[in-house]
Parts: structure tokens; sequence; C-alpha cells
């Protein structure tokens, strides 16, 4: 594994287009939640939160366990939930709020991975299910929004963490892991169910 | 534990939604309370009023050790998954960032077991499968899984992860309709045999059902067709549900009870053999084509994909022949707890 490249938020458009995929990253700083609910409820109609400074912000695709403790709340569990499901959403998202990191598990489609490319962004993976070595990586809850609305594992919980690892798997430079793999995959499974790929050589 | 060669059997058992559940028989049907002190488990600081509850099989007494089950199935990860988590990890290069993931994937278990904290924070969708002794009431089985799963997700060991459909709504206690899934029949013996399994949501949509036959993968209504078309399961997967997973498959049935009998065969330890040797041969191939695939921990590239395939198969009609996958993530939470007669609950994992 190559070395582990430092990130603060906000992010810089530098720092991120220097990102490539297979880059290991540790980011400190604050990070927000946002998953299934949350964006609909953004593209819907937009909310502004002048009080946070989203461009250039980590996206985290995580519904946390959390505590209410007597001053704030204690983060018990907070690994990544499965991106794809935002996949309609996220290249608007990207677009409005400016995030230069979306931090998931699974990859994303070709529309995020435009996104990405064209507002010079990157999705990071987070190991999924690692739900308690990332939940040491956060510090802090700093705040949350519209718990009310959408329950715990929906709201925007406002995070500061320490050195939480990620794994760069779509860059801005249009490249993805995940396709590269699913290509890969295929070949073989072709090959194991018998089933040539057309003009492929024998 | 769930025994592979009886699928009609499995079949057979009838599947209880705790919110279909007829208003309560309660202790009616109760063997009678024991002379001897009882129910030990009872929940702490609530005293036990009189007759009903010094049943060892009735509510409250098995409320609490359904809570228990259930932070032992959140919180620890049973032995066998991690002795495949920490062979797979062996088998990658060190300094790779397959390997790199199982050591983050092996520390994360220690700290969830230490803390008894939730090995992830999607703490799933709870599936009892419950065998009680005959003359226990049913109901009151159903009504302590509830219970467990509000007592479980208020002290954290359990997300809040119960939404309603209809409304969009979060209740916050983990309970609804259908959720937990309760499975009651009648077992053997004076024992009461409970076993959980909670299953994420990121797995659970990597699961697929399909008809044979399948003109695309060249897949007939036969066992190499059923082996192509878990294959191609596996490979739609890719790394999305949490891999490396944990496969269970059945073919034929009705579309419901295939669903529910791939699901139940991850109730199976991975060392589990089965008992029908056709079936074996099926899940020793898949298991080794599947890690060929090279889809490795979370999709990075690896040779483990899989932790374990495990089979069954019902009947089916002349006109059906579904196969349906029900992938596990790597992080397989399942316990299991006797409950006998004196009211002593021995877990297991
Ligand atoms: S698939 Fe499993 S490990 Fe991954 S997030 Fe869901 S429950 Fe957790």
């Amino acid at each position: 594994m190559s070395a582990v490249t430092k990130l603060t938020t906000p992010l810089t458009p530098e720092s991120v287009r220097a990102l490539h995929k297979g880059d290991a990253v540790e980011i400190s700083g604050t990070i927000v939640t946002g998953r299934d609910a949350l964006h609909k409820l953004w593209v819907k109609g937009w909310p502004e939160y002048p009080d946070l400074s989203l461009k250039g912000g980590c996206l985290y695709h995580c519904g946390p366990v959390v505590r209410k403790e007597k001053d704030g709340w204690s983060i018990l569990a907070a690994g990544p939930t499965t991106s794809i499901r935002e996949e309609p959403y996220e290249a608007s998202v990207i677009a409005h709020y400016g995030f230069g990191a979306i931090i998931g598990k699974g990859g994303m489609g070709a529309k995020t991975l435009a996104a990405l490319r064209k507002h010079g962004a990157v999705y990071l993976h987070a190991v999924g299910g690692a739900a308690q070595v990332l939940a040491r990586k956060i510090v802090r809850v700093q705040g949350v929004r519209h718990l009310e609305e959408i329950g715990v594992p929906e709201a925007m919980w406002i995070l500061e963490v320490k050195d939480f690892p990620c794994l760069v798997t779509m860059d801005s430079h249009g490249q993805s892991l995940h396709d590269e793999l699913k290509e890969s995959s295929r070949a073989i499974f072709d090959e194991l169910i018998g089933k040539k790929k057309p003009g492929a050589a024998a | 534990m769930v025994k592979s060669k009886k699928p009609v059997k499995a079949a057979a058992g009838k599947p209880r939604q705790s919110a279909k559940k007829k208003p309560a028989a309660r202790a009616a049907a109760r063997p009678a309370p024991k002379a001897k002190p009882v129910a030990k488990k009872a929940a702490p600081g609530k005293p036990a009023p009189a007759t009903p509850t010094a049943d060892p099989f009735g509510e409250r007494a098995l409320t609490a050790v359904f809570t228990e089950l259930f932070r032992r199935a959140a919180t620890a990860i049973p032995p066998d998954v991690l002795a495949a988590l920490e062979k797979a990890r062996e088998r990658e290069e060190s300094g790779s960032v397959a390997r790199d993931t199982f050591d983050v994937l092996i520390e994360n278990t220690r700290l969830a077991r230490e803390d008894s904290r939730p090995i992830c924070q999607d703490t799933g969708m709870p599936f009892f499968e419950v065998a009680v002794p005959r003359g226990a009431s049913l109901g009151a089985i159903e009504r302590a899984a509830v219970a467990a799963t509000r007592a479980a997700t208020k002290a954290g060991y359990l997300r809040p992860n119960s939404v309603d459909s209809l409304t969009n709504k979060n209740p916050g206690d983990g309970a609804g309709r259908g959720m937990p899934i309760v499975h009651v029949h009648e077992g053997k013996g004076k024992t009461l045999s409970a076993h959980l399994i909670l299953k994420g949501g990121g797995c659970e949509n990597v699961g697929s059902q399909s008809a044979l036959p399948n003109v695309d993968l060249g897949a007939d209504r036969d066992l190499e067709g059923v082996k192509k078309v878990v294959l191609e399961a596996i490979f739609n997967a890719q790394g999305k549900g949490c891999a490396p997973g944990v496969i269970g498959f059945c073919f034929g049935g009705d579309r419901a009870n295939g669903y529910n009998e791939a699901k139940r065969q991850l109730f199976r330890k991975l060392d589990d053999a089965n008992a029908e040797p056709a079936i074996a041969a099926m899940e020793a191939e898949l298991l080794e084509k599947g890690n060929l695939l090279g889809i490795g921990p979370m999709g990075y590239g690896g040779k483990t994909t899989l932790l374990g395939v495990k089979g069954s198969y019902l009947a089916r009609l002349p006109a059906s022949y579904f196969v349906s996958v029900s992938y596990m993530c790597w992080a397989t939470r399942r316990a299991g707890v006797d409950v006998l007669p004196s009211g002593k609950a021995v877990y297991s994992q």
C-alpha cells in the first residue's frame, strides 16, 4: 500500500485533483453524514446551512448508532452504508453543495463518476462493517440536523473526525476501481460458466 | 443449529409474524410452574409477579434471555467467522490493500466484543427461529422477541432500525410490522432452543431470485444451471454486500419459501457439512469458483470473495424452478440459546 495521504477539511481543489484511484487517505476535520432520506430531502428543496461550510466538505453515507448523553451525543457505531442508492441524487448534490469528497461503500455509478470529474471531487471507500474502528475516528458530535424529520440513522450528523481512513476508489480523473473490478471479474465469470465473450480470443 | 438435510421440515415450520399474532392466550398453554426457584434470568430490577412469570418460557423470562441473545449476536462475531477472516487475511500478500482490509475487519470485531458495541452500525433485520417444547405459549415467545428488540435497541446494542413503510417514520424502538421476524415451531424435548441472525440491509439488497432456464447464462433446469445463477448472484453483488460474504442458496420452493430457506442456511456454521452429498459438492464448488472471481474484501480485489456457501432445496411445482440467493456480509452475526426447563440459559455461537 502506498503511503497514506493526510487531508484536512475543507478539501482544496488541488488536493482533490492530486488524488488517484487506489490512494489511501486519512481525513481530519468536519464531515457530515447523509443517506437516503436526506438526499431525497435535499433535492426537493435544497435547504441551506449558512453556519456549515459544505464546499470542499466530506459527505459520509452513514447511519450511525448514537446515544444521547447529558451534554450531547456519542457515536456507538458508524460504518459506511451502501452508496449506490444515492446514485440518482449525488451528481446534483455535488453540484449544489460543492462537496469535495463522498465517503461510502460499494462505489457509485457513471453519473456520479462524471460529476466527480466535472466538479473536482472524489469518492472515498471506507471499510464496510468496520463500525467500531471508524467510530473511534470520530472525536466529537458537533451537531445534528433534521433529526425529528427523518430519525437517527437518516439524520445529518455533523462530526469532527481525526485520521478517518479511506481508500480512493473513484477519482476526479474518471477512474473507478469498482468498474475495473467488475470488468476483471466479469471475464473470469464468463469463463467459469463457459460463456465466451463475443469476439474474444479462445 | 439448522440442519441442511431437512428442507421439508423447514418449510413446514410455520412462520408467525409478530404483526399478525393472535390475541394472547396468556399462560393458558404453559406447563405448570416448577416448584424450585426458576427464571434466574428474569429482567433484573423487575421482581416477577406471582405465577405466570415464574415460567422459564414465559414472556418476561424470555425477554431477558432474548435481549442477551441480541447483545451477543450484535457485538460478538461467531468464532468460526473470525477464524475464516483470519485465514483469509493470511492468504493475502502483506502490504496489500486486501490484507490491510482484513486487519481492519478483525480489529473491528475485537473492539466490538470488548466494548459490547455493535460490530456494524446496521444491526439488521432480526430473524428468530425458535423451537419450543410442547405446551409452551407461542404468543409469549413472539411478544418476548418484540420486547427484547425494544430493550436491545434502548441499550444501544441495536440501531433503531425499523421504518414504517407506510408513513416513512422511524418509531425509534426497532420494532414494527413484521419486525422482528419470528418463526416458531414445536421442537422435541423440554428445552426451548432459539437462534437469531441479524442481517443488514446492504447485504440483503444484493440477494436475488431467478427462474430457470436462463438463456443468457445457458443455465438449464438442473444442478449445473443452479450453480450458474448462484455464481452470477455472487458476481453481481461485487463488494456491495460488504464482501467477503456467506452465501445461502435454495433451489425449488415457491418464491416466498425459497427465499426463506436460502436465508435459513445462514444459521449454519461455516464448517457445517451438508448431509446431502450432491449439495455439499455444489457448496464446495461455488465457494472455490466464487473466490476465483477476485472481487476480494469490499470489492477492492483479493483472493477471498466468500467465507462460505450453504445450500438447500425444496420441492417445486412442475412449472417453477426458482433459485434464491441470500447474501450475508462478512459481519455474519448469529447467536443461539437453549433455555432449559430450570430456566438456565445456555448461549452458543
Ligand atoms: S452489509 Fe453487513 S457489514 Fe456491510 S454495512 Fe450492511 S450490515 Fe454492515
